[in-house]
Protein backbone atom coordinates (compact mmCIF):
# COMPACT_ATOMS: atom_id res chain seq x y z
CA UNK A 1 0.00 0.00 0.00
CA UNK A 2 0.86 3.13 -0.37
CA UNK A 3 2.38 6.00 2.03
CA UNK A 4 -0.53 7.89 3.28
CA UNK A 5 1.11 10.08 5.52
CA UNK A 6 4.66 11.33 4.78
CA UNK A 7 6.66 13.66 7.44
CA UNK A 8 9.54 14.60 5.07
CA UNK A 9 12.71 16.54 7.04
CA UNK A 10 10.35 17.70 9.16
CA UNK A 11 12.37 20.46 11.88
CA UNK A 12 11.18 22.23 15.01
CA UNK A 13 13.54 25.43 16.19
CA UNK A 14 12.58 27.98 18.91
CA UNK A 15 14.14 30.67 19.32
CA UNK A 16 15.45 31.42 22.84
CA UNK A 17 17.69 34.16 24.57
CA UNK A 18 20.37 31.80 24.35
CA UNK A 19 19.93 31.26 20.38
CA UNK A 20 17.75 28.91 18.59
CA UNK A 21 17.04 25.28 20.34
CA UNK A 22 17.17 22.98 17.72
CA UNK A 23 14.02 20.19 18.95
CA UNK A 24 13.38 18.32 15.88
CA UNK A 25 15.67 17.64 13.11
CA UNK A 26 15.18 15.87 10.11
CA UNK A 27 12.17 13.75 11.12
CA UNK A 28 11.20 11.26 8.16
CA UNK A 29 8.17 9.14 8.70
CA UNK A 30 6.09 7.21 6.52
CA UNK A 31 2.71 5.84 7.48
CA UNK A 32 0.47 4.00 5.47
CA UNK A 33 -3.29 3.83 5.24
CA UNK A 34 -4.95 2.30 7.93
CA UNK A 35 -1.57 1.93 9.84
CA UNK A 36 -1.09 2.00 13.72
CA UNK A 37 2.08 3.68 14.52
CA UNK A 38 3.00 4.81 17.65
CA UNK A 39 6.24 7.35 18.65
CA UNK A 40 8.08 6.61 21.70
CA UNK A 41 11.16 8.43 23.18
CA UNK A 42 12.56 9.70 26.50
CA UNK A 43 10.75 12.62 27.87
CA UNK A 44 11.30 15.91 26.47
CA UNK A 45 13.18 14.22 23.20
CA UNK A 46 10.15 16.20 21.12
CA UNK A 47 7.11 13.59 20.32
CA UNK A 48 4.53 15.98 21.33
CA UNK A 49 6.26 18.34 19.19
CA UNK A 50 6.22 16.40 16.45
CA UNK A 51 2.30 15.37 17.06
CA UNK A 52 1.22 19.06 17.24
CA UNK A 53 2.82 20.03 14.11
CA UNK A 54 0.96 17.35 12.47
CA UNK A 55 -2.15 18.38 14.48
CA UNK A 56 -1.74 21.98 12.91
CA UNK A 57 -1.25 23.12 16.55
CA UNK A 58 2.30 24.38 16.35
CA UNK A 59 4.10 26.20 13.11
CA UNK A 60 6.79 23.47 11.17
CA UNK A 61 10.12 25.44 11.02
CA UNK A 62 11.30 23.16 8.11
CA UNK A 63 10.22 20.20 6.49
CA UNK A 64 7.06 19.37 4.88
CA UNK A 65 3.94 16.74 6.13
CA UNK A 66 1.37 15.68 3.14
CA UNK A 67 -1.52 13.59 3.87
CA UNK A 68 -4.09 11.58 1.48
CA UNK A 69 -1.77 13.92 -1.01
CA UNK A 70 -2.33 16.98 0.24
CA UNK A 71 0.27 19.26 2.08
CA UNK A 72 -0.91 20.20 5.61
CA UNK A 73 -1.48 24.24 6.11
CA UNK A 74 -2.65 24.32 9.71
CA UNK A 75 -5.05 22.90 12.42
CA UNK A 76 -8.75 21.49 10.95
CA UNK A 77 -11.05 18.41 11.86
CA UNK A 78 -9.68 15.94 9.19
CA UNK A 79 -7.31 14.92 11.93
CA UNK A 80 -8.75 13.89 15.16
CA UNK A 81 -6.67 14.39 18.48
CA UNK A 82 -6.82 13.14 21.56
CA UNK A 83 -5.07 15.21 24.31
CA UNK A 84 -3.46 14.00 27.40
CA UNK A 85 -5.67 15.70 29.56
CA UNK A 86 -9.21 15.28 28.06
CA UNK A 87 -9.29 19.13 27.59
CA UNK A 88 -13.50 19.08 27.52
CA UNK A 89 -15.21 22.26 27.78
CA UNK A 90 -16.40 22.25 31.01
CA UNK A 91 -19.78 24.29 30.62
CA UNK A 92 -20.67 21.82 28.37
CA UNK A 93 -22.00 18.69 28.36
CA UNK A 94 -20.47 15.07 27.14
CA UNK A 95 -23.21 15.27 24.31
CA UNK A 96 -22.48 19.18 23.20
CA UNK A 97 -18.59 18.39 23.46
CA UNK A 98 -19.10 15.74 21.00
CA UNK A 99 -21.88 17.47 19.20
CA UNK A 100 -19.37 20.75 18.78
CA UNK A 101 -16.86 19.37 16.17
CA UNK A 102 -19.94 17.23 14.34
CA UNK A 103 -21.49 19.85 13.34
CA UNK A 104 -18.31 20.95 12.20
CA UNK A 105 -17.37 18.17 10.03
CA UNK A 106 -21.05 17.81 8.88
CA UNK A 107 -22.74 20.65 8.33
CA UNK A 108 -24.96 19.13 5.92
CA UNK A 109 -26.03 16.46 7.70
CA UNK A 110 -29.82 17.19 9.45
CA UNK A 111 -29.85 17.19 13.32
CA UNK A 112 -31.24 14.08 13.19
CA UNK A 113 -28.24 12.29 12.05
CA UNK A 114 -25.84 14.46 13.60
CA UNK A 115 -27.98 13.12 17.15
CA UNK A 116 -27.38 9.68 16.13
CA UNK A 117 -23.76 10.00 14.94
CA UNK A 118 -22.86 11.61 18.49
CA UNK A 119 -25.20 9.28 20.21
CA UNK A 120 -23.31 6.29 18.38
CA UNK A 121 -19.57 7.09 19.66
CA UNK A 122 -20.37 7.83 22.91
CA UNK A 123 -22.42 4.54 23.22
CA UNK A 124 -19.80 2.54 21.69
CA UNK A 125 -16.87 4.56 24.11
CA UNK A 126 -19.72 2.90 26.98
CA UNK A 127 -20.93 6.55 27.84
CA UNK A 128 -23.91 5.62 27.04
CA UNK A 129 -25.79 6.88 30.30
CA UNK A 130 -23.42 9.81 30.96
CA UNK A 131 -24.08 11.40 28.29
CA UNK A 132 -25.65 14.66 29.55
CA UNK A 133 -23.21 15.03 32.49
CA UNK A 134 -20.59 17.90 32.25
CA UNK A 135 -17.12 16.87 32.59
CA UNK A 136 -16.79 17.63 36.35
CA UNK A 137 -19.57 14.78 36.92
CA UNK A 138 -17.05 12.51 35.22
CA UNK A 139 -14.50 10.11 36.73
CA UNK A 140 -10.98 11.00 34.26
CA UNK A 141 -11.28 7.95 32.51
CA UNK A 142 -14.50 8.78 31.34
CA UNK A 143 -13.46 12.15 30.21
CA UNK A 144 -11.02 10.79 28.52
CA UNK A 145 -13.43 8.54 26.45
CA UNK A 146 -15.58 11.51 25.83
CA UNK A 147 -11.95 12.64 23.89
CA UNK A 148 -11.72 9.64 22.19
CA UNK A 149 -15.45 9.88 20.86
CA UNK A 150 -15.04 13.00 20.23
CA UNK A 151 -11.76 12.57 17.68
CA UNK A 152 -13.92 9.41 16.19
CA UNK A 153 -16.69 11.18 15.41
CA UNK A 154 -15.45 13.36 12.62
CA UNK A 155 -14.62 11.00 10.61
CA UNK A 156 -11.14 12.15 10.24
CA UNK A 157 -8.13 11.51 7.97
CA UNK A 158 -6.30 10.51 10.83
CA UNK A 159 -6.55 10.14 14.11
CA UNK A 160 -3.27 11.92 16.17
CA UNK A 161 -3.11 10.76 20.22
CA UNK A 162 -0.34 12.41 22.65
CA UNK A 163 -0.31 9.76 25.83
CA UNK A 164 -4.09 9.53 26.07
CA UNK A 165 -3.91 7.25 28.63
CA UNK A 166 -1.08 8.93 30.78
CA UNK A 167 -2.97 10.09 33.63
CA UNK A 168 -4.85 6.49 34.35
CA UNK A 169 -4.50 3.99 36.72
CA UNK A 170 -3.36 1.24 35.22
CA UNK A 171 -6.61 -0.97 35.13
CA UNK A 172 -8.57 2.31 33.38
CA UNK A 173 -5.34 2.30 31.15
CA UNK A 174 -6.32 -1.48 30.16
CA UNK A 175 -9.69 -0.77 29.32
CA UNK A 176 -9.63 2.11 27.62
CA UNK A 177 -6.83 0.47 25.44
CA UNK A 178 -9.31 -1.93 24.37
CA UNK A 179 -11.91 0.95 23.34
CA UNK A 180 -9.35 2.93 21.35
CA UNK A 181 -8.18 -0.51 19.43
CA UNK A 182 -11.65 -1.88 18.88
CA UNK A 183 -12.74 1.82 17.31
CA UNK A 184 -9.60 1.55 15.53
CA UNK A 185 -10.38 -1.43 13.80
CA UNK A 186 -13.88 -0.80 12.63
CA UNK A 187 -13.56 2.63 11.01
CA UNK A 188 -9.77 1.76 10.28
CA UNK A 189 -8.20 5.09 10.58
CA UNK A 190 -4.67 5.47 10.33
CA UNK A 191 -3.18 7.00 13.59
CA UNK A 192 -0.02 8.62 15.16
CA UNK A 193 0.16 7.54 18.90
CA UNK A 194 3.05 8.72 21.14
CA UNK A 195 3.36 6.82 24.62
CA UNK A 196 5.75 5.96 27.15
CA UNK A 197 4.58 2.69 27.94
CA UNK A 198 6.40 0.19 26.10
CA UNK A 199 3.60 -2.71 26.54
CA UNK A 200 0.86 -0.27 25.40
CA UNK A 201 2.37 0.41 22.01
CA UNK A 202 3.22 -3.63 21.30
CA UNK A 203 -0.24 -3.84 22.26
CA UNK A 204 -1.79 -1.43 19.37
CA UNK A 205 0.26 -0.49 17.17
CA UNK A 206 1.63 -1.61 13.97
CA UNK A 207 4.85 -0.29 13.71
CA UNK A 208 6.73 1.50 16.94
CA UNK A 209 9.17 4.62 15.95
CA UNK A 210 12.10 4.77 18.59
CA UNK A 211 12.71 8.80 18.96
CA UNK A 212 16.54 9.85 19.34
CA UNK A 213 16.94 12.16 22.58
CA UNK A 214 16.72 15.99 21.92
CA UNK A 215 17.82 18.14 20.87
CA UNK A 216 17.71 17.71 17.24
CA UNK A 217 15.21 14.69 17.67
CA UNK A 218 15.03 12.05 14.61
CA UNK A 219 14.07 9.03 14.31
CA UNK A 220 16.32 6.36 15.55
CA UNK A 221 15.00 2.96 15.03
CA UNK A 222 11.65 1.79 13.56
CA UNK A 223 10.10 -1.68 15.16
CA UNK A 224 7.30 -4.05 13.06
CA UNK A 225 4.69 -5.63 15.43
CA UNK A 226 3.14 -8.31 13.11
CA UNK A 227 1.30 -9.77 16.22
CA UNK A 228 -2.21 -11.00 14.58
CA UNK A 229 -5.08 -8.68 14.40
CA UNK A 230 -7.86 -8.72 16.24
CA UNK A 231 -5.37 -8.80 19.38
CA UNK A 232 -5.92 -9.86 22.63
CA UNK A 233 -4.07 -9.00 25.48
CA UNK A 234 -3.22 -12.26 26.85
CA UNK A 235 -2.79 -14.03 23.39
CA UNK A 236 0.16 -10.75 22.53
CA UNK A 237 1.68 -11.07 25.72
CA UNK A 238 2.17 -14.79 25.33
CA UNK A 239 3.48 -14.35 21.67
CA UNK A 240 7.08 -16.19 21.44
CA UNK A 241 8.17 -12.62 20.01
CA UNK A 242 6.56 -10.42 22.76
CA UNK A 243 10.01 -10.59 24.90
CA UNK A 244 12.11 -9.96 22.19
CA UNK A 245 10.82 -6.66 20.87
CA UNK A 246 10.31 -5.85 24.27
CA UNK A 247 13.67 -5.74 25.08
CA UNK A 248 14.59 -4.49 21.88
CA UNK A 249 12.82 -1.50 23.06
CA UNK A 250 13.80 -0.76 26.24
CA UNK A 251 17.57 -1.55 25.59
CA UNK A 252 16.87 1.01 22.25
CA UNK A 253 15.63 3.36 25.55
CA UNK A 254 18.17 2.51 27.95
CA UNK A 255 21.06 3.09 25.34
CA UNK A 256 19.23 6.66 24.99
CA UNK A 257 19.42 7.11 28.57
CA UNK A 258 22.83 6.59 29.19
CA UNK A 259 23.74 8.73 26.67
CA UNK A 260 22.03 11.97 28.46
CA UNK A 261 23.81 10.80 31.82
CA UNK A 262 27.32 9.95 30.72
CA UNK A 263 28.43 13.62 30.55
CA UNK A 264 28.07 14.48 34.26
CA UNK A 265 31.60 14.99 35.81
CA UNK A 266 32.93 12.66 38.98
CA UNK A 267 33.04 14.45 41.86
CA UNK A 268 36.42 15.28 42.20
CA UNK A 269 36.45 15.24 46.75
CA UNK A 270 34.89 12.34 48.08
CA UNK A 271 32.84 13.48 50.70
CA UNK A 272 33.47 13.03 54.26
CA UNK A 273 31.80 9.84 55.73
CA UNK A 274 29.22 9.96 57.85
CA UNK A 275 27.23 13.27 56.88
CA UNK A 276 25.59 13.39 53.42
CA UNK A 277 26.44 16.40 51.86
CA UNK A 278 24.15 18.03 48.87
CA UNK A 279 26.88 17.02 46.43
CA UNK A 280 25.74 13.15 47.44
CA UNK A 281 22.27 13.79 47.26
CA UNK A 282 22.48 15.28 44.26
CA UNK A 283 24.81 12.60 43.20
CA UNK A 284 22.49 9.71 44.30
CA UNK A 285 19.27 11.29 42.21
CA UNK A 286 21.29 11.24 38.99
CA UNK A 287 23.03 7.73 39.48
CA UNK A 288 20.58 5.86 41.28
CA UNK A 289 22.09 2.28 42.14
CA UNK B 1 -24.02 21.81 76.72
CA UNK B 2 -24.85 25.45 77.69
CA UNK B 3 -21.69 26.41 76.08
CA UNK B 4 -22.04 24.42 72.78
CA UNK B 5 -25.64 26.37 72.30
CA UNK B 6 -24.12 29.84 72.69
CA UNK B 7 -21.58 28.84 70.34
CA UNK B 8 -24.31 27.49 68.17
CA UNK B 9 -25.63 31.30 68.30
CA UNK B 10 -22.22 32.90 67.29
CA UNK B 11 -23.65 33.97 64.12
CA UNK B 12 -25.66 36.23 65.47
CA UNK B 13 -24.66 37.14 68.80
CA UNK B 14 -21.35 38.69 68.25
CA UNK B 15 -22.45 40.88 64.93
CA UNK B 16 -24.73 42.34 67.78
CA UNK B 17 -22.49 42.84 70.02
CA UNK B 18 -20.40 44.70 67.70
CA UNK B 19 -23.45 46.62 66.72
CA UNK B 20 -23.99 47.48 70.14
CA UNK B 21 -20.41 48.80 70.70
CA UNK B 22 -20.44 51.21 68.00
CA UNK B 23 -24.02 52.34 69.19
CA UNK B 24 -22.59 52.80 72.43
CA UNK B 25 -19.51 54.82 70.94
CA UNK B 26 -21.98 57.13 68.91
CA UNK B 27 -23.72 57.89 72.22
CA UNK B 28 -20.95 58.78 74.22
CA UNK B 29 -19.49 60.84 71.56
CA UNK B 30 -22.69 62.89 71.03
CA UNK B 31 -22.75 64.11 74.81
CA UNK B 32 -18.74 63.93 74.72
CA UNK B 33 -16.66 65.30 72.15
CA UNK B 34 -19.16 65.82 68.94
CA UNK B 35 -22.12 67.82 70.30
CA UNK B 36 -23.24 68.65 67.08
CA UNK B 37 -23.72 65.04 66.63
CA UNK B 38 -27.15 63.26 66.95
CA UNK B 39 -27.63 60.93 69.27
CA UNK B 40 -28.83 57.49 68.29
CA UNK B 41 -32.16 57.84 70.33
CA UNK B 42 -32.65 61.54 68.53
CA UNK B 43 -31.71 60.22 65.05
CA UNK B 44 -34.54 57.59 65.74
CA UNK B 45 -36.96 60.01 66.76
CA UNK B 46 -36.44 62.36 63.87
CA UNK B 47 -35.71 59.56 60.93
CA UNK B 48 -38.87 57.01 61.84
CA UNK B 49 -41.20 58.59 59.30
CA UNK B 50 -38.72 57.86 56.63
CA UNK B 51 -38.44 54.54 57.39
CA UNK B 52 -42.03 53.47 58.77
CA UNK B 53 -43.24 55.46 55.66
CA UNK B 54 -40.78 54.09 53.11
CA UNK B 55 -42.29 54.93 49.70
CA UNK B 56 -44.43 58.62 50.83
CA UNK B 57 -43.85 61.23 49.07
CA UNK B 58 -44.20 64.56 50.94
CA UNK B 59 -42.64 66.41 48.60
CA UNK B 60 -39.60 66.50 46.07
CA UNK B 61 -37.23 66.11 48.62
CA UNK B 62 -38.89 64.89 51.47
CA UNK B 63 -39.40 61.00 50.46
CA UNK B 64 -39.58 57.74 51.91
CA UNK B 65 -36.08 56.50 52.42
CA UNK B 66 -36.88 53.29 49.88
CA UNK B 67 -38.55 55.71 47.44
CA UNK B 68 -35.13 57.64 47.23
CA UNK B 69 -33.38 54.20 47.32
CA UNK B 70 -35.17 53.37 44.74
CA UNK B 71 -34.35 56.31 42.16
CA UNK B 72 -30.92 56.04 43.14
CA UNK B 73 -31.00 52.35 42.13
CA UNK B 74 -32.50 53.38 39.12
CA UNK B 75 -29.82 55.45 38.39
CA UNK B 76 -27.07 53.27 38.93
CA UNK B 77 -28.75 50.32 37.32
CA UNK B 78 -28.57 52.95 33.97
CA UNK B 79 -25.02 53.85 34.06
CA UNK B 80 -24.23 50.33 35.76
CA UNK B 81 -25.20 48.66 32.01
CA UNK B 82 -23.78 51.44 29.90
CA UNK B 83 -20.10 50.07 32.16
CA UNK B 84 -20.78 46.80 31.70
CA UNK B 85 -21.60 47.67 27.66
CA UNK B 86 -18.28 49.44 27.10
CA UNK B 87 -16.29 47.77 29.57
CA UNK B 88 -16.63 43.83 28.99
CA UNK B 89 -15.78 44.41 24.98
CA UNK B 90 -12.70 46.43 25.41
CA UNK B 91 -12.16 43.59 28.33
CA UNK B 92 -12.17 41.36 25.60
CA UNK B 93 -10.03 43.80 23.14
CA UNK B 94 -7.23 43.76 25.53
CA UNK B 95 -7.30 39.96 26.52
CA UNK B 96 -7.11 38.95 22.99
CA UNK B 97 -4.85 41.33 21.43
CA UNK B 98 -0.98 42.59 22.19
CA UNK B 99 -1.41 45.40 20.66
CA UNK B 100 -4.32 46.77 21.87
CA UNK B 101 -2.98 46.11 25.39
CA UNK B 102 -0.35 48.38 24.72
CA UNK B 103 -1.71 51.04 23.04
CA UNK B 104 -4.55 51.66 25.84
CA UNK B 105 -3.13 49.88 28.75
CA UNK B 106 -1.41 53.18 29.80
CA UNK B 107 -4.51 55.61 29.33
CA UNK B 108 -6.50 53.20 31.57
CA UNK B 109 -4.13 52.81 34.28
CA UNK B 110 -4.19 56.81 34.09
CA UNK B 111 -7.99 57.53 34.36
CA UNK B 112 -8.75 54.53 36.67
CA UNK B 113 -7.73 56.54 39.84
CA UNK B 114 -9.38 59.27 38.56
CA UNK B 115 -12.28 60.14 41.43
CA UNK B 116 -15.83 60.14 40.50
CA UNK B 117 -15.82 64.15 42.02
CA UNK B 118 -13.60 65.18 39.13
CA UNK B 119 -14.98 63.15 36.57
CA UNK B 120 -19.04 64.49 37.22
CA UNK B 121 -17.94 68.13 36.30
CA UNK B 122 -16.55 66.99 33.09
CA UNK B 123 -19.48 65.17 32.38
CA UNK B 124 -21.85 68.21 33.07
CA UNK B 125 -19.82 70.05 30.68
CA UNK B 126 -19.60 67.34 28.30
CA UNK B 127 -23.36 67.64 28.07
CA UNK B 128 -24.15 71.06 28.99
CA UNK B 129 -26.01 71.35 25.34
CA UNK B 130 -28.62 68.77 26.95
CA UNK B 131 -30.13 71.45 29.14
CA UNK B 132 -32.39 70.24 31.39
CA UNK B 133 -31.19 66.07 31.02
CA UNK B 134 -27.61 67.50 31.79
CA UNK B 135 -27.54 66.84 35.51
CA UNK B 136 -28.83 63.24 34.77
CA UNK B 137 -26.56 62.86 31.36
CA UNK B 138 -23.56 64.15 33.59
CA UNK B 139 -24.03 61.61 36.19
CA UNK B 140 -24.95 58.55 34.09
CA UNK B 141 -21.60 59.36 32.35
CA UNK B 142 -19.45 59.17 35.54
CA UNK B 143 -21.30 56.51 36.80
CA UNK B 144 -20.19 54.53 33.93
CA UNK B 145 -16.47 55.58 33.26
CA UNK B 146 -15.92 55.05 37.05
CA UNK B 147 -17.41 51.64 37.98
CA UNK B 148 -16.11 49.84 34.45
CA UNK B 149 -12.68 49.27 35.28
CA UNK B 150 -13.03 46.27 37.19
CA UNK B 151 -15.26 44.71 34.65
CA UNK B 152 -12.57 45.82 31.81
CA UNK B 153 -9.75 44.33 33.78
CA UNK B 154 -11.26 41.35 35.06
CA UNK B 155 -12.41 39.93 31.89
CA UNK B 156 -8.95 40.74 30.26
CA UNK B 157 -7.36 38.67 33.01
CA UNK B 158 -9.95 35.93 32.40
CA UNK B 159 -9.56 35.98 28.50
CA UNK B 160 -5.66 35.84 29.09
CA UNK B 161 -5.88 32.81 31.66
CA UNK B 162 -8.22 30.50 28.92
CA UNK B 163 -6.38 27.37 28.91
CA UNK B 164 -4.10 26.39 25.79
CA UNK B 165 -6.65 23.41 26.04
CA UNK B 166 -9.83 24.96 24.72
CA UNK B 167 -8.00 27.16 22.43
CA UNK B 168 -6.56 23.91 20.80
CA UNK B 169 -9.85 22.44 20.79
CA UNK B 170 -11.48 25.54 18.85
CA UNK B 171 -8.26 25.40 15.92
CA UNK B 172 -8.91 21.53 15.31
CA UNK B 173 -12.33 22.12 15.00
CA UNK B 174 -11.85 24.97 13.13
CA UNK B 175 -14.66 26.88 14.76
CA UNK B 176 -15.61 30.20 12.96
CA UNK B 177 -14.47 33.59 14.35
CA UNK B 178 -18.01 34.20 15.80
CA UNK B 179 -18.22 30.21 17.15
CA UNK B 180 -14.76 30.43 18.95
CA UNK B 181 -16.45 33.65 20.64
CA UNK B 182 -19.49 32.16 21.68
CA UNK B 183 -18.62 28.65 22.19
CA UNK B 184 -15.57 28.94 24.39
CA UNK B 185 -14.19 32.46 24.63
CA UNK B 186 -17.21 33.73 26.62
CA UNK B 187 -18.24 30.78 28.75
CA UNK B 188 -14.34 30.29 29.93
CA UNK B 189 -13.87 33.78 30.26
CA UNK B 190 -17.51 34.22 32.29
CA UNK B 191 -16.56 33.57 35.72
CA UNK B 192 -13.74 36.18 35.50
CA UNK B 193 -16.75 38.79 34.35
CA UNK B 194 -18.86 38.28 37.01
CA UNK B 195 -16.21 39.06 39.28
CA UNK B 196 -15.40 42.26 37.70
CA UNK B 197 -19.00 42.83 37.31
CA UNK B 198 -19.34 42.34 41.33
CA UNK B 199 -17.03 45.28 41.91
CA UNK B 200 -18.49 47.29 39.43
CA UNK B 201 -21.78 47.28 40.54
CA UNK B 202 -20.11 48.39 44.30
CA UNK B 203 -17.99 51.38 42.69
CA UNK B 204 -21.20 52.38 40.72
CA UNK B 205 -23.07 52.55 43.81
CA UNK B 206 -20.22 54.69 45.64
CA UNK B 207 -20.45 56.96 42.96
CA UNK B 208 -24.13 57.50 42.71
CA UNK B 209 -24.10 59.75 46.29
CA UNK B 210 -21.26 61.79 44.73
CA UNK B 211 -23.36 62.34 41.48
CA UNK B 212 -26.36 63.05 43.32
CA UNK B 213 -25.03 65.72 46.53
CA UNK B 214 -23.57 67.51 43.11
CA UNK B 215 -26.36 67.41 40.77
CA UNK B 216 -28.94 68.36 43.38
CA UNK B 217 -31.05 65.04 42.14
CA UNK B 218 -33.78 63.22 44.48
CA UNK B 219 -31.88 60.13 45.70
CA UNK B 220 -29.77 58.92 48.93
CA UNK B 221 -27.24 61.15 48.15
CA UNK B 222 -29.34 64.17 46.92
CA UNK B 223 -31.49 63.56 50.19
CA UNK B 224 -28.22 63.49 52.37
CA UNK B 225 -26.71 66.33 50.95
CA UNK B 226 -30.16 68.16 51.20
CA UNK B 227 -30.81 67.56 54.75
CA UNK B 228 -26.70 68.70 55.51
CA UNK B 229 -27.41 72.15 54.05
CA UNK B 230 -30.70 72.37 56.27
CA UNK B 231 -28.95 71.45 59.10
CA UNK B 232 -30.85 68.46 60.24
CA UNK B 233 -27.65 66.12 61.07
CA UNK B 234 -30.24 63.27 61.55
CA UNK B 235 -31.02 62.56 58.42
CA UNK B 236 -27.34 62.47 57.16
CA UNK B 237 -26.77 59.49 59.46
CA UNK B 238 -30.09 58.08 57.97
CA UNK B 239 -28.84 57.85 54.94
CA UNK B 240 -25.31 56.71 55.72
CA UNK B 241 -27.01 53.58 57.11
CA UNK B 242 -29.64 53.62 54.27
CA UNK B 243 -26.09 53.68 51.67
CA UNK B 244 -24.40 50.97 53.42
CA UNK B 245 -26.85 48.28 53.36
CA UNK B 246 -28.28 48.72 49.96
CA UNK B 247 -24.63 48.94 49.07
CA UNK B 248 -24.55 45.49 51.30
CA UNK B 249 -27.52 43.52 49.48
CA UNK B 250 -25.81 44.57 45.89
CA UNK B 251 -22.85 42.78 46.99
CA UNK B 252 -24.70 40.07 48.06
CA UNK B 253 -27.33 39.23 45.09
CA UNK B 254 -23.74 39.92 42.71
CA UNK B 255 -21.91 37.34 44.90
CA UNK B 256 -24.47 34.84 44.31
CA UNK B 257 -24.96 35.06 41.09
CA UNK B 258 -20.95 35.02 40.72
CA UNK B 259 -21.03 32.02 42.35
CA UNK B 260 -23.36 30.16 40.04
CA UNK B 261 -20.72 30.82 37.52
CA UNK B 262 -18.27 29.75 39.39
CA UNK B 263 -18.94 26.09 39.76
CA UNK B 264 -18.91 25.04 35.99
N1 LIG C 1 7.91 27.18 23.31
C1 LIG C 1 9.08 26.51 23.50
N2 LIG C 1 10.26 27.17 23.49
C2 LIG C 1 11.42 26.50 23.67
N3 LIG C 1 11.51 25.18 23.88
C3 LIG C 1 10.37 24.45 23.89
C4 LIG C 1 9.11 25.08 23.70
N4 LIG C 1 8.15 24.12 23.77
C5 LIG C 1 8.80 22.96 24.00
N5 LIG C 1 10.13 23.15 24.07
C6 LIG C 1 11.16 22.11 24.27
O1 LIG C 1 11.01 21.12 23.29
C7 LIG C 1 11.39 19.87 23.82
C8 LIG C 1 10.43 18.82 23.39
O2 LIG C 1 9.18 19.02 24.01
P1 LIG C 1 7.99 17.99 23.82
O3 LIG C 1 6.84 18.48 24.61
O4 LIG C 1 7.76 17.76 22.38
O5 LIG C 1 8.60 16.68 24.48
P2 LIG C 1 7.91 15.26 24.66
O6 LIG C 1 8.78 14.29 23.96
O7 LIG C 1 6.49 15.31 24.27
O8 LIG C 1 8.06 15.05 26.22
P3 LIG C 1 7.03 14.32 27.21
O9 LIG C 1 7.22 12.87 26.98
O10 LIG C 1 7.51 14.74 28.54
O11 LIG C 1 5.66 14.80 26.90
C9 LIG C 1 11.50 20.01 25.32
O12 LIG C 1 12.85 19.92 25.69
C10 LIG C 1 10.98 21.41 25.61
O13 LIG C 1 11.75 22.01 26.60
MG1 LIG D 1 4.62 15.26 25.37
Amino acid sequence: MSDYCELSKLTKIYPTPKGPAVIVKDFDLNIKKGEFVTLIGHSGCGKSTVLSMLAGLNDITAGGIILAGRELDGAGPDRGVVFQSPSLLPWMTAFENVMLGVKQVFFTATAEERRQIVEYYLTVVGLGDAMHKRPAELSQGMRQRVGIARAFALSPKMLLLDEPFGMLDSLTRYELQQVLIELWRKNKITALMVTHDVDEALFLSDRIVCMTDGPEAEVGDILEVHFPRPRERKAVMEHPDYYKLREHLIEFLEVHAHRKTQPIAPVPNPPPAGGRSLRSVEDALLNPA
Amino acid sequence: MNESKLKQLDWLLLPLIGFAIVLALWAVSSVTWATNLPSPVKTWESSKVYILEPFAKRGEMDQGILRFTWYSLILVAKGYVLALVIGTPIGFFLGLSKAFTKTFDPIIQILRPVSPLAWLPLGLVLFLSAGKEAGTLGALFTIAICSMWPTVLNTAVGVRSIPQDYLNVAKVLKLSRTKTLFKVLIPATLPYMFTGFRLSLGIAWLVIVAAEMLTGRPGVGGFLWQEYNSLIYEHIILSIVTIGVVGFVLDRLMSVVERRFKTI
